[in-house]
């Protein structure tokens, strides 16, 4: 029970944190200052205080969508467990409701999108169906390998196989998995180098150029949204890099949101030393998380 | 002879519907009683068949024997079972609804020449629908399914003033009439091994492997061709795309079910299934899931578009039981209930957003005057309504949470992943690739209905008449509401359906395994799943109602779309249906082999130009059409014997029977007498 509550709580309360470190550790490779630790939080705070600009050819649905994202993510959110305790939401088939959250939050977000008429915001959300259509099969073969390893349908159980089965883990599969994961990772929250969140550069973006005409608590709730699905994918990265456990509870909060810390540096640290790819080689990246899961699963099956 | 109450009203029903188009005829085609009789009668055949169909439901299998001795000795026998009551659900459901659509969307007074014989026709499809699916007789069974396939083309030919409609017309009937033709070798193939024509389960020693696969292979092709089965879906959407939307309805709700009805109810009948036919079936699937949800993106047409994506519905509903008869044949009961119970539900929900869409699609293009998704745009700020029934049934088809689509991908996944996380189960777990599979078609089907939705309803009109129209009339808008009712009541409490279908899982499995029965509802985290639904609903409404008043509390500015600081963005400029699908489609070409007319540009003053882009159907354009196109030069060239000429007819007679004649001449004795020494 306090541990769904300290879920619930660090699931609303830490995202923004994420994209602080990331931030400044970039800052730190280019030498700079680097906007505070917090910065995110006080832009939530300052969009929530203003007034919006909507466009004219708009729609509910322009308004309404972030909202809906936002919940989807959330209610995603409580599906995966944090470090070695159940998550708060635990059911048989609970990974599909994961995946198919998420998809609510992109049917939403790229209808939205093309609710302004804009050309702009029509090919960022014509870039992120594609992408998602592409890295889609790698989350599922990674749940396949996960249930195969655990034997077991529920997302927790699944995630938490690696550690408890301990040395008898497929370590190659899940080496794979990883891998795939990891990237789906990058894509689906919008990083280098799929994307990249830092560029004006309307042209190359996916994720940033369709919300261009959100403004005030709409583009809060997206930025907010944002973080958290960022959140959300590293919590279920981690389960597979770090399956290790204290085995009591506080040090384990403790041990889950340093990991949580240094994922997120260490997706700075990758923003630092590499490029965004070009748009038509996003889908050879996309394809090999596919492939990578994809081949954790054949060499399981194998065995 | 005893008669059940339950299919004595199925066939009043059956009766009701097919007598509802006769009065109209009587009368004259201009005046709307005819309309109105036929609705009121259509209506209260649904509904007692639904009483009926409760009964079967509440009382177990009801059976009956019409005293008709049309061919051999046996009567007529009729069977109400769980499995095509369940069925019979969709049928009268979308049947009714469809009716009361068409008040609007088909008045008698705008359509004094046409209108009259779809109102008959529409009837006759749905008494041939009642009746295919009670007959336990094989003649009544063929009877049943010809009266529904002649019917629907009549209904797809009703502007038959329309070359391209009576194309898609000629295609369905030809390829209906192959599947016809299958249907009757299987069914004669059955009556030699039976040797009778009521249609049971074979006995586990009745019938060889080889009569067996042959039986297998006939099925597939005959209830695959009405199903719309990849690739025997060739015909399926011209016929859609140029029917009136609310005949589209019926074909795609409830017709390609009745296809698929057949090849659950025929495959069940044949005793141990070796697995390759399951797996048979799962490929299908497969392909005809990904497949038809990519041509759907490459549509440019909206009702063709919900055409191809019923043929990736149609896949999805075959990886559930391509799913069930690998269970039945690795004898998994897991499998066959999750796979069955998946592709069932599926088949009420695909009957539930499928005609919701074309209905929504019919009052756009009444709006509009037009199919072409590139000519529409901002139709929302016009038909507020049918907007929101189009995103409904949009959210649905792409299986999202909170709606139906939803649970019966989640059954299906669930019977894909017990296989894997069963360590017993080491073989045949390749059908979890299945899971993957299923998992692209999501979201190929997000890209495909975002695509449409946001391009007809949402941005600005990009052609003048997008921007005239009127919001759909209240008959049409009340078919629209009750079919968003039911995808938002199956979504949010889906325990609702379980009973249903546990009858229709056990009428097949018992039929088949004979073994204890399973309840479909504790294999499934129903109540979780349900809060789960219920919280998205709820915290999502209760967000949204946050911030229309936040953004109504403050002083919100309306200013033009910002395009990044250009200050008079033009229609023109928006993204449209093409440009939106055009890299998904780039990555599809392999198959889907868009026709392009790219213009030539030269000279330092190039004349005008236009690029033009036209999709074919793959299968019909690029095999079948050339394929009968070859046969038919071949038959040109012997064509010169058949010149209408009587005079040359009588000198074939005279040459056979010359011909006859010299055959039974004593060739040889005459010879002998002639040259004899």
């Amino acid at each position: 029970m306090i541990n769904s509550f300290i879920h619930i709580i660090l699931l609303l309360l830490l995202p923004p944190l994420l994209l602080g470190v990331i931030n400044k550790t970039k800052a730190l490779f280019a030498g700079r200052r680097g906007p505070p630790l917090l910065q995110l939080y006080y832009d939530l705070f300052k969009l929530a205080r203003k007034d919006v600009v909507i466009s004219q050819v708009t729609t509910w649905i322009f308004s309404a969508a972030p909202a809906i994202t936002l919940v989807a993510i959330i209610l995603a959110g409580l599906l995966v467990p944090m470090g070695p305790f159940q998550a708060p939401v635990v059911f048989a088939g609970d990974m599909i409701l994961f995946a198919y959250l998420l998809g609510v939050g992109r049917f939403f977000t790229t209808a939205a999108a093309l609710d302004t008429g804009s050309a702009f915001e029509g090919m960022g959300a014509s870039r992120e169906v594609t992408f998602a259509c592409l890295s889609e099969p790698a989350l599922f073969f990674a749940l396949l390998v996960l249930a195969r390893i655990s034997g077991s349908l529920e997302l927790t159980a699944m995630l938490h196989a690696p550690m408890t089965i301990g040395s008898q883990a497929p370590v190659a599969s899940l080496v794979l998995v990883a891998v795939g994961v990891f990237i789906l990772m990058l894509t689906e929250s919008c990083r280098v180098p799929v994307d990249d969140p830092n560029t004006h550069l309307e042209l190359t973006m996916i994720h940033e150029v369709m919300v261009l005409d959100h403004s005030g608590p709409l583009l809060g709730l997206i930025l907010y949204g944002a973080s958290l699905k960022l959140f959300v994918l590293c919590a279920l990265l981690l389960h597979i890099v770090f399956p290790f456990s204290v085995g009591s509870a506080l040090p384990d909060w403790l041990l889950f949101v340093a990991e949580m810390l240094f994922m997120a540096s260490v997706i700075g640290v990758i923003e630092s030393v590499m490029a965004r790819l070009q748009m038509r080689h996003v889908p050879h990246l996309l394809i090999a998380a596919t492939l990578f899961c994809g081949f954790g699963f054949v060499l399981l099956m194998r065995s | 002879m005893h008669f059940p109450l339950s299919i004595t009203l199925l066939l009043v029903a059956a009766a009701l519907h097919a007598l509802s188009g006769v009065p109209g005829l009587l009368l004259s085609r201009c005046t709307a009683a005819g309309q109105r009789i036929a609705l009121a009668l259509t209506c209260v055949a649904s509904f007692l068949g639904l009483v009926g169909v409760a009964l079967v439901f509440m009382q177990g299998t009801a059976s009956a024997t019409l005293p008709w001795y049309l061919i051999g000795s046996e009567p007529m026998l009729l069977t109400a079972d769980g499995l095509n009551a369940f069925f019979l659900v969709p049928v009268l459901i979308v049947g009714a609804l469809g009716a009361v659509y068409g008040l609007g969307y088909w008045p008698q007074g705008a359509h004094p020449g046409n209108g009259r014989g779809l109102r008959l026709f529409w009837g006759l499809v749905l008494a041939g629908i009642i009746i295919l699916l009670l007959a336990r007789h094989s003649v009544l069974f063929l009877m049943g399914w010809e009266l529904m396939a002649l019917s629907a083309f009549f209904l797809v030919c009703t502007e038959h003033h329309l070359p391209e409609v009576r194309r898609a017309g000629w295609v369905y009937l030809v390829a209906t009439h192959t599947g016809t033709l299958a249907l009757f070798a299987l069914l004669a193939l059955l009556y030699w091994v039976t040797g009778s024509f009521v249609l049971r389960p074979l006995a586990v020693d009745e019938a060889g492997l080889g009569t067996l696969f042959l039986l297998f292979v006939l099925a597939l092709l005959g209830f695959g061709m009405k199903a719309g089965m990849m690739p025997l879906h060739f015909w399926l959407p011209a016929a859609h795309a140029n029917a009136p939307s609310h005949v589209s309805a019926l074909l795609s709700g409830v017709m390609l079910k009745v296809g698929l009805y057949g090849l659950i109810r025929f495959i069940g009948f044949l005793p141990e299934p070796p697995v390759s036919w399951g797996i048979v079936i799962l490929v299908a699937g497969c392909i005809g899931g990904v497949l038809g949800i990519v041509f759907a993106i490459g549509q440019q047409d909206l009702k063709r578009l919900l055409a191809y994506s019923s043929v990736e519905n149609i896949g999805i509903m075959l990886i559930g039981f391509g799913l069930a008869m690998i269970g039945r044949s690795q004898d998994r009961p897991v499998w066959i209930i999750l796979g069955l119970a998946g592709c069932l539900l599926h088949i009420w929900n695909h009957a539930l957003f499928k005609p919701l869409l074309f209905f929504c699609a019919g009052s756009v293009i009444h709006a509009t005057g037009t199919r072409q998704l590139d000519s529409m745009g901002g139709v929302a700020a016009r038909l507020p309504r049918t907007a929101i029934f189009f995103m409904i049934g949009a959210v649905a088809i792409c299986g999202l949470p909170p709606l139906n689509g939803f649970v019966s991908e989640l059954i299906i996944y669930l019977g894909l992943f017990h296989g894997v996380a069963d360590a017993k189960a080491s073989a045949w777990t390749v059908a979890a690739l299945a899971a993957p599979v299923l998992a692209v078609i999501g979201t190929l089907a997000l890209a495909c209905f975002v695509n449409a939705y946001a391009t007809v309803f949402l941005g600005q009109p990009r052609q003048p008449q997008a921007s005239a129209g009127h919001e759909a009339a209240p008959s049409m808008l009340l078919a629209m509401s009750t079919l968003a009712g039911g995808c938002v009541l199956i979504g949010v409490l889906p325990w609702l359906a379980m009973p249903m279908i546990n009858q229709a899982v056990q009428a097949w499995d018992t039929a088949v395994q004979l073994r204890p029965p399973v309840a479909v509802g504790t294999l499934l985290p129903l109540p979780a799943f349900m809060g789960m639904g219920l919280l998205l609903a709820v915290a999502s409404l209760l967000m949204v109602s946050w911030l229309s008043r936040r953004i109504k509390g403050g002083n919100a500015s309306h200013r033009i779309t910002w395009s990044c600081g250009f200050s008079l963005p033009t229609v023109r400029m928006q993204y449209t249906a093409t440009s939106f699908v055009q890299m998904l489609n780039g990555l599809s070409q392999g198959v889907l082999r868009t026709r392009m007319h790219r213009p030539r540009i030269s000279g330092l003053f190039a004349e005008p130009s236009r690029f033009k882009t036209r999709q074919d159907e793959p299968v019909l354009d690029r095999y079948i059409l050339p394929a009968f196109l070859s046969i038919c030069a071949f038959f040109g060239r012997i064509r010169f014997l058949q010149r209408g000429l009587t005079h040359q007819y009588l000198l074939y007679v005279g040459v056979t029977v010359i011909l006859l004649l010299g055959w039974t001449l004593p060739v040889e004795t005459i010879f002998k007498r002639l040259f004899a020494r």
